[in-house]
């Protein structure tokens, strides 16, 4: 698409178009709205891990004075979820419970106190099955299953893909690694408790405000679970108290309080507690993996054979799609010229995993920098220029059918070998102090939709108004990360209005076009693209009706400084507000609209769903440690970070997604653990949380927070928006290896699992010191994985044309594909 | 004051206003701000005082408003963010805040801002670390603290320039002088 040259709007550091509302405390979130009559709801949870509902009996909390409506699963018959292929929840559990915390009943009452005291009185009798507390304990026991759907037993999905001869790869390669790691799940702790309000409008439609980040899912789901038609729900996905794919799922409050609103016709609203949120979870799967990688002793990288074990926790969510992206993109990075990975994701006890902020991929990512790092120490290669010389080519197909856009990745590698000094302290720091390196890429947005449809996946409306003022309508939504601010600035920037002069209407599935929503790192690319196309539009009809009064051609009609004039001769033109006016006159009322729709995938297996994206961002960091050589005690004081953001829409909010991504690597790298615990059996044996609460979960404060040194690589994308790739989670992914190697440089321990915590490295040190091998992580990954026959692709350059050779026909290339594309984390 | 009802009555001073409200004994601070006052820029993330995001001045010292009883505060001043401009110019903190990336989704914003505000009424020039020590407690999940900590000591900059103004003798250079508040302008005038 041909842009305008800079109106001074894209590139230029500005306040973003929501700041004064944040900080005067204006923005509504979910739980600041109140109406008139409104009623509040409280869930009873499931106190025990795994068991068969046999009574609920709920007439004493419906004679509670001031309860409205007591709820069970008896309301809730259709099921939902957000993948096609796992729609595996109900609203309110109706025969089984799943883990502690799942929804078993709903009270709605005058207020929170009175409901949650009549929760209080409602009976469940539980009949306890078996607890599945681990992935091994899962594979172990196939009956009974936790879901009466999934691949086997209690495997809710394997996959296993191979492209190209793997084991010749890596059987004739001159060094072999064989390494295996562990990546401890984390939540995204939103401070924003998540909270809806719902109500059937004056006309007896319904309305559903929510915290979420994907209103069109939740518009689907609740049309669903509802059985209702979607044009008499509508969405309003209120500004999210940040999200980081912790609001992406349709959740079961939010079809409990809509349909609790319709049964009553008044406005019930919920807001969760903070051990509610934890419980929620849709967080980081823990992963098992094992890379086994073969090398070339100039270290190139023959072949890579990829296994990974999730623990998916006790639904669907976004899991399949999870699954997939634990292999996905470390051809993305690196050129593998053969390539196998096979993924299960497998039910256990505990609240549901999804996407967090990198959806799938930092785990994986964490598992190659890690092994990347032992491979250059054995090739006594410097780490650095090793990476230097396996990037992968730009404009390129990988061996698993991705295309690769630009790559600015040599240019952030270098950026922070020169930033951070890495030449002069890489293995010559004294002991005790150290630097690590990791580089990763991301996707800038999914490359297929969830629902398999040939739709736009992001749609802008404009309306241009006779006081030269202009609306841009989008279902995107504010999360944080900024939306709102790239929508404004790409039209601004193309009109050549202020930002100030345009409104942003987002996220309203009754006022907006559907954007997929706030996943996946799409929204400034594909908004951004469709905002510009709709943009470009009503700047055509515009310059058409100034070119006339001017009399020039319309090609010499610029838009700059809210002027509409002749390029030629800048003092003759007329105001925006006039170009308008005249557009209307010629053209009648001035509305456009714009739409992305990503190019076609050329991975056709199936499967190859998960991982397209129309470019990726890429990213390199250094990590710099301290660790105490006695105790283990870690901190680190500074990290050194490039990120190619293809080009910065507004560098300051450029900035701060690049540093949240450092300070959110950093917290899972160093503390954060979605970690349970069984009970005592006298106190029921059920299977906790350790820490539900935001004291005792850690995570960085102000004062864990290092000094960041960030470089932006502008690439200039063609198939960004003005150029730019997404910024919102790649920076996160090299943060975790870069800070194990760094552990490794400054005390020579190796801790191959996430967190790195003094505890894991004074062990490592004291095995050392003992003479054993100074590591601490995983002992091996398991061997009774039920792995599928591997779907065999070719890969390109050996003449593949993206089909897997045996794979049965598929009737309906849409219907085998349905729900495996997928998409993937998301930010803040 | 016990009502009939059960409830209390209870008079304070909230943002340099008299307030009056018939509350719950059993509600805090912060419910009785957000659900019987109406003023939801106070936000909650715990309700067990482990956030930060709830921070409002009590008599003019930050205190988590989730950890106080409504009923404590009769005939206290209470300033919250709502109380942050005193008049139609927005603070300078919440002015930086705004143009140098210092609040994402804006959630934790107002307890940060009022944490702030306390550490610049005692401490005119504050270091970085003297302020990474007073947010401490502030949690945030979107930016990494680094804007945050870089307007708090652009807002202290600009207090200091607005204090010299104030300060100044009144002339035609000084009350022309000051660069306060241009976004506001840019706002209002959009000069492009």
């Amino acid at each position: 698409m041909t842009t305008p040259r800079s109106n001074g709007v894209i590139g230029v550091a500005r306040r973003r178009v929501d700041g004064r509302a944040k900080v005067t405390g204006q923005t509504r979130f979910a739980d600041d709205l109140t109406l008139p009559r409104m009623l509040h709801c409280k869930l009873l949870r499931s106190s025990v891990p795994h068991a068969r509902i046999v009574r609920i009996d709920t007439s004493k909390a419906a004679a509670h004075p001031g309860v409205h409506l007591v709820l069970t699963g008896e309301t809730f018959p259709i099921a939902y979820g957000v993948l096609p292929v796992s729609h595996d929840e109900h609203a309110l559990c109706r025969e089984t419970v799943r883990f502690v915390g799942d929804p078993v009943a709903a009270v709605i009452a005058r207020d929170e106190a009175t409901a949650a005291a009549a929760v209080d009185l409602i009976e469940v009798e539980y009949e306890s099955l078996r607890t599945y507390a681990s992935p091994e304990d899962s594979l172990a026991h196939p009956e009974p299953r936790i879901h009466d759907y999934g691949d086997v037993g209690n495997v809710h999905k394997a996959v296993s893909l191979q492209f190209g001869d793997v084991d010749a790869a890596i059987s004739g390669a001159d060094h072999v690694f064989d390494d295996v790691f562990f990546f401890e799940g984390s939540t995204h702790l939103p401070i924003e408790q998540h909270a809806t309000v719902a109500t059937k409008d004056p006309d007896g439609k319904l309305v559903v405000w929510s915290s979420t980040q994907t209103p069109h899912y939740l518009h689907r789901a609740l049309a669903k679970a509802l059985q209702m038609p979607a044009a008499h729900i509508r969405v309003i996905a209120t500004p999210n108290g940040g999200g980081f794919g912790g609001k992406s799922d349709p959740f079961n409050h939010e079809v409990v309080v809509a349909r609790a609103a319709l049964l009553l016709d008044r406005p019930v609203k919920i807001c969760l507690t903070r051990e509610e949120v934890f419980y929620c979870h849709r967080g980081r799967h823990p992963v098992l993996m094992r890379f086994r990688t073969g090398v070339t002793k100039d270290g190139q990288i023959t072949g890579v054979d990829l296994q990974t074990l999730l623990d998916g926790g006790a639904y669907g969510s976004y899991g399949v799609a999870s699954t997939f992206y634990t292999g996905a993109l470390q051809t993305v990075t690196y050129n593998i010229p053969a390539y196998r990975f096979r993924g299960c994701r497998v039910f256990t006890n505990k609240p549901p995993c999804g996407p967090k902020r990198g959806h799938g991929t930092p785990q994986g990512r964490f598992g190659q920098e890690v092994q990347l790092d032992r491979i250059a120490e054995r090739l006594q290669r410097d780490p650095a220029e090793l990476r230097l010389q396996i990037i992968a080519p730009p404009n390129s197909l990988t061996a698993n059918f991705l295309r690769l856009g630009t790559i600015g990745l040599t240019e952030c590698v270098n950026r922070v070998v020169a930033s951070s000094g890495w030449k002069d302290k890489f293995r010559k720091l004294p002991l005790g102090r150290g630097v690590g390196l990791a580089c990763s890429s991301y996707l800038s947005g999914a490359g297929l939709p969830i629902n398999w449809n040939d739709l736009p996946h992001s749609g802008v409306q404009l309306k241009l108004d006779r006081s030269g003022g202009v609306t841009a309508f989008c279902g995107a939504t504010e999360i944080g990360q900024g939306s709102d601010d790239v929508l404004v600035g790409c039209v601004a920037e193309v009109l050549g209005i202020d930002p100030f002069d345009i409104r942003a209407v987002t996220g309203d599935t009754d006022l907006t076009p559907v954007d997929l929503g706030s996943y996946s790192s799409r929204v400034t690319l594909m908004m951004g693209n469709a905002a510009i196309e709709a943009a470009m539009r009503a700047r055509d009809l515009l310059a058409r009706a100034v070119s006339c009064k001017l009399e020039i051609p319309v090609e010499r009609v610029t838009f700059q400084r809210r002027r509409v004039f002749d390029a030629d001769v800048p003092e003759r033109g007329v105001t925006f507000q006039e170009a308008v006016c005249m557009a209307e006159a010629r053209f009648g009322t001035i509305g456009t609209t714009g739409s992305y729709t990503p190019p076609k995938s050329p991975a056709k297996f199936k499967g190859g769903g998960v991982g397209p994206s129309p470019t990726y961002s890429y990213t390199a960091a250094v990590v710099a440690v301290e660790v105490d050589p006695e105790t283990g005690w870690l901190v680190v004081p500074k990290v050194w970070i490039a990120h190619d953001i293809g080009r910065s829409l507004n560098p300051t909010l450029v900035r701060g997604q690049v540093e949240g991504s450092v300070y959110m690597g950093l917290g899972e790298a160093l503390m954060e653990e979605q970690a349970f615990r069984r009970l005592p059996p006298r106190l029921s044996s059920a299977l906790v949380h350790k820490f539900p609460s935001l004291l005792e979960y850690k995570s960085p404060t102000f004062l864990e927070m290092p000094e960041v040194h960030t470089d932006l690589i502008e690439s200039m994308d063609p198939a960004g928006p003005f150029g730019a790739k997404e910024v919102g989670q790649g920076p996160l992914l090299p943060i975790m290896p870069a800070l194990a190697n760094a552990v490794y440089d400054a005390v020579g321990v190796r801790i191959d699992e996430i967190p790195v915590t003094p505890e894991k490295i004074l062990k490592a040190l004291q095995l050392k010191a003992a003479g054993r091998p100074a590591r601490v992580g995983p002992a091996g990954f398991p061997g009774n994985v039920p792995w599928p026959e591997p779907l065999m692709v070719t890969p390109p350059w050996e003449g593949g044309d993206g089909r897997a050779s045996n794979e049965p026909v598929r009737k309906s290339t849409r219907k085998a594909d349905a729900g495996v594309e997928a998409t993937a984390g998301v930010r803040s | 004051m016990v009502e009939p009802t059960g409830k209390m009555r209870l008079s304070l001073t909230v943002n340099r206003e008299p307030a009056d409200a018939l509350v719950d004994g059993y509600k805090t601070l912060l419910e009785v701000l957000r659900e019987d006052l109406r003023l939801t820029g106070t936000k909650h993330g715990c309700e067990l005082g482990e956030c930060g995001a709830c921070a409002v001045l009590l008599d003019g010292e930050p205190v988590l408003s989730c950890l106080v009883l409504g009923v404590e505060c009769e005939g206290r001043r209470v300033t919250t963010v709502e109380g942050l401009q005193d008049s139609a110019e927005l603070h300078p903190l919440q002015d930086v805040f705004a143009d140098l990336g210092a609040s994402q989704c804006g959630y934790c914003t107002p307890g940060i801002l009022i944490t702030a505000k306390a550490l610049l009424d005692r401490e005119l020039n504050p270091t970085r670390d003297q302020i990474k020590e007073a947010l401490s407690g502030n949690l945030c999940r979107c930016t990494g603290y680094l804007q945050i900590i870089e307007a708090v000591e652009e807002g202290a900059a600009r207090l200091a320039a607005r204090r010299l103004v104030a300060e100044a003798p009144q002339t035609k250079e000084t009350l022309a002088a000051p660069k306060l508040a241009q976004h506001d302008a840019r706002a209002k005038e959009a000069p492009l």
